[in-house]
């Protein structure tokens, strides 16, 4: 028998597995369930119907952070108010350890996740979320599930899952000064589509992702879903351990040293082998603005907005003329002409300290332009409080932004947080599908740097241009 | 869960790749903490307009397309969220089956939990049957889980894939918790053998 290497992924799944019998999925063991109040109430009422508990409380974390306002104050929708309500019941009737709002660790379940440590290489990580490949940054198997697989993890502990096809996607080339993340993982979609990882779980590679922050690592795999698929992975490296280290739920001690001894061992062998290998070239990179309404329509900053007659493949033309409609844009539209209305600086995507860094960075000593709203939402309490220490809050008030609470807010806009019919947003977020962010909304995606940018001057600028030009407002 | 083996009813046609699962089912109708009662929100931002008036020009407003049980769709449907509502909805709706090229990975996952059954086909024969759907009075299709076949009514016949042991549980109606508590054993073996390293 040949021996090959095996992937970082073929070693995280290997590790896990319960049962593997021909003909079946592999049952997979879960050593982290995370849990917020809108996927997971009708996941709960199953189990009580079933007089069933929860078989690992201790593997189960919860957090509150879809729906919840991020103006002080009670929660005023009823039906947000409900789903909380049960989100606490549920946490206390089952003995699973909730951050709730208030208690000063909550926040986006994939920010606090991270923060708190419970992210660690190796891992198997599930929540009811699809946002949940964001976790990968770590090298753990991290992947979204429905509501059923929520009450199936709740009850078993494991999931049936069907062993996926493998990828990597390899970044080429250094990163061009003044690129990010987002940059990096737009420009991706746009070159596989938003189906291309379909069907797979897909590793990150290349020396432009060793170079990255964990912070940034996050927002590539936050956004694997995003071209299909389920899950992505970065191996653990020096970055992973310094970021982990001290962290709340870290090893500590002699425990500390063994574990990282362990996550050394998780990164691809070198003759591993993937079902298909992606090459994204990064040195021609531009900033990226999406113009359509899925992250796949995505041009650089310095382009245009593409004619739909361009598309050779009937569905995507008529995809973009579709899109082109109900985003208000026209063919050939320069994109640094496009004015926003708002800008939304957040989401699991990019609300942690280094993306609040980066656009307080561009915005200091700016003014937000008149015709613009421009909110900053952290990622979660801790998020807040430091950028608050470091004196962030300070420079976007100044600057006319407002500064919230943290939650998911104006990403999916479940809260008070949402585009009226026809404004148009820079945002920092993951989704620019139709309505996300409130019915008839209009959505760019962009880095935090663009979408602060766009703020200041009202319409969107390349920022690579603007350390040489002072602010013109 | 209940068995379901073959459905043979009309269809409706959504043509469009990338419907996602926000579409589907918009965010509006998320905080709901009930599992039923979404078929009425399905496609919701897409049926009506902002007054609450249906919108003559969506393919599933279309007379022709009522009481359909069968959607045919464009590739990569179910993109995006993870929300399980979308085939909560869709069911709820009266789909019992989507046909497509291709579909989100969490949304197939969920809609096969719920007892629907996801059927992919290559995109020209999904074409070809969206072709042969006849837009003034309707058309019907046979979809068997048995015989892994859809059948239109000429008799043409389009043989699919299907996983094995979903198949397997969706034809018995099986519960997919009971038949993994049936493995309990195993998971406190795996539990106590972790815990040992």
């Amino acid at each position: 028998m040949v021996v090959t290497g095996r992937s970082l992924f073929e070693k995280v799944w290997d590790l896990h597995i319960v049962r593997d019998e021909t003909g079946e999925p592999t049952l997979l063991y879960i050593d982290l369930h995370l849990v917020h109040e809108v996927t997971s109430p009708q996941a709960f009422e199953g189990l009580r119907l079933a007089g069933r508990r929860v078989r690992r409380p201790d593997l189960t974390v919860a957090t509150m952070d879809h729906n919840v306002p991020t103006l002080p104050g009670p929660v005023t929708d009823p039906m947000a108010k409900a789903q909380l309500d049960a989100l606490r019941a549920n946490c206390e009737a089952f003995g699973v350890e909730l951050h709730g709002t208030g208690s000063g660790s909550e926040g986006i379940v994939h920010v606090i996740g991270p923060e708190l440590g419970l992210t660690q290489p190796g891992k198997t990580i599930v929540c009811g979320d699809s946002h949940t490949s964001t976790h990968g940054a770590f090298g753990a198997l991290a992947f979204g599930i429905g509501t059923s697989e929520v009450e199936h993890v709740l009850a078993t502990q494991t999931l049936n899952q069907q062993r996926p096809k493998t990828m990597l996607l390899e970044f080429q080339g250094d990163l061009p000064p003044g690129l990010t993340a987002k940059d990096m993982i737009l420009g991706a979609i746009g070159q596989v589509g938003v189906d291309g990882g379909v069907g797979y779980v897909v590793e990150y590679a290349g020396e432009s992702i060793r170079a990255l922050s964990m912070e940034q690592r996050m927002t590539i795999c936050n956004m694997t879903i995003e071209w299909g698929a389920r899950a992505g992975l970065i191996a653990p490296d020096e970055t992973t351990f310094a970021y982990l280290e001290g962290r709340p739920h870290a090893p500590q001690g002699d425990d500390w040293s063994r574990a990282v001894a362990a996550w050394r061992q998780l990164a691809s062998d070198p003759d591993a082998t993937y079902d298909t290998h992606v090459v994204v070239d990064v040195t021609e990179l531009a900033p990226q603005v999406t113009w359509g309404t899925n992250p796949g329509m995505v041009v650089p900053v310095t382009s245009t907005v593409p004619d739909p007659k361009s598309f050779t493949d009937g569905d995507d033309r008529d995809a973009a003329e579709r899109a082109l409609t109900y985003m208000g844009l026209r063919a050939g539209q320069p994109i640094e002409e496009i004015a926003v209305d708002r800008v939304f600086i957040g989401s699991c995507t990019n609300s942690r300290i280094e993306d609040l860094r980066a656009a307080a960075e561009i915005v200091r000593g700016g003014t937000v332009d008149p015709r613009v709203t421009a909110l900053v939402v952290p990622g979660s309490a801790q998020v807040r409080r430091q950028a608050e220490s470091e004196g962030l809050d300070q420079v976007f008030l100044d600057a006319g932004f407002e500064w919230r609470l943290a939650g998911c807010s104006m990403c999916l806009g479940m809260n008070p947080d949402v585009l009226a019919p026809g404004e148009r947003c820079a945002s920092t977020s993951n989704r620019n599908f139709e309505g996300r962010q409130g019915r008839g909304g209009r959505t760019h995606l962009v880095s935090p740097q663009m979408a602060a940018a766009a703020a200041l001057h009202g319409h969107f600028v390349d920022v690579r241009a603007l350390a040489a030009e002072p602010v013109a407002s | 869960m209940k068995a379901i083996s073959e459905v043979s009813a009309r269809v409706a046609v959504l043509d469009r790749p990338d419907v996602d699962t926000d579409q589907i089912i918009p965010k509006q109708f998320l905080k709901r903490i009930e599992r039923t009662g979404y078929g009425q929100y399905a496609f919701f931002d897409w049926r009506f307009d902002e007054d609450g008036n249906e919108r003559s020009g969506f393919a599933l407003n279309q007379p022709q397309f009522a009481g359909a049980r069968i959607l045919l769709a464009g590739r990569n449907f179910g993109c995006g969220s993870s929300r399980e509502h979308a085939a909560w909805a869709l069911q709820d709706a009266g789909f019992d089956v989507v046909i497509a090229p291709s579909f989100g990975d969490i949304f197939r996952s969920n809609a096969a939990k719920v007892g629907m059954v996801i059927v992919q086909l290559p995109e020209d024969q999904v074409k070809e049957l969206m072709e042969s759907v006849d837009l003034d009075r309707g058309s019907e299709l046979t979809v068997d889980l048995e015989a892994l076949t859809v059948t239109t009514p000429e008799g043409r016949v389009f043989p699919f894939a299907f996983d094995a042991s979903t198949r397997y549980r969706l034809l018995n109606g099986l519960d997919d918790i009971d038949l993994t508590l049936t493995h309990e054993a195993e998971i406190t073996a795996y539990e106590t053998s972790r815990e040992a390293r």
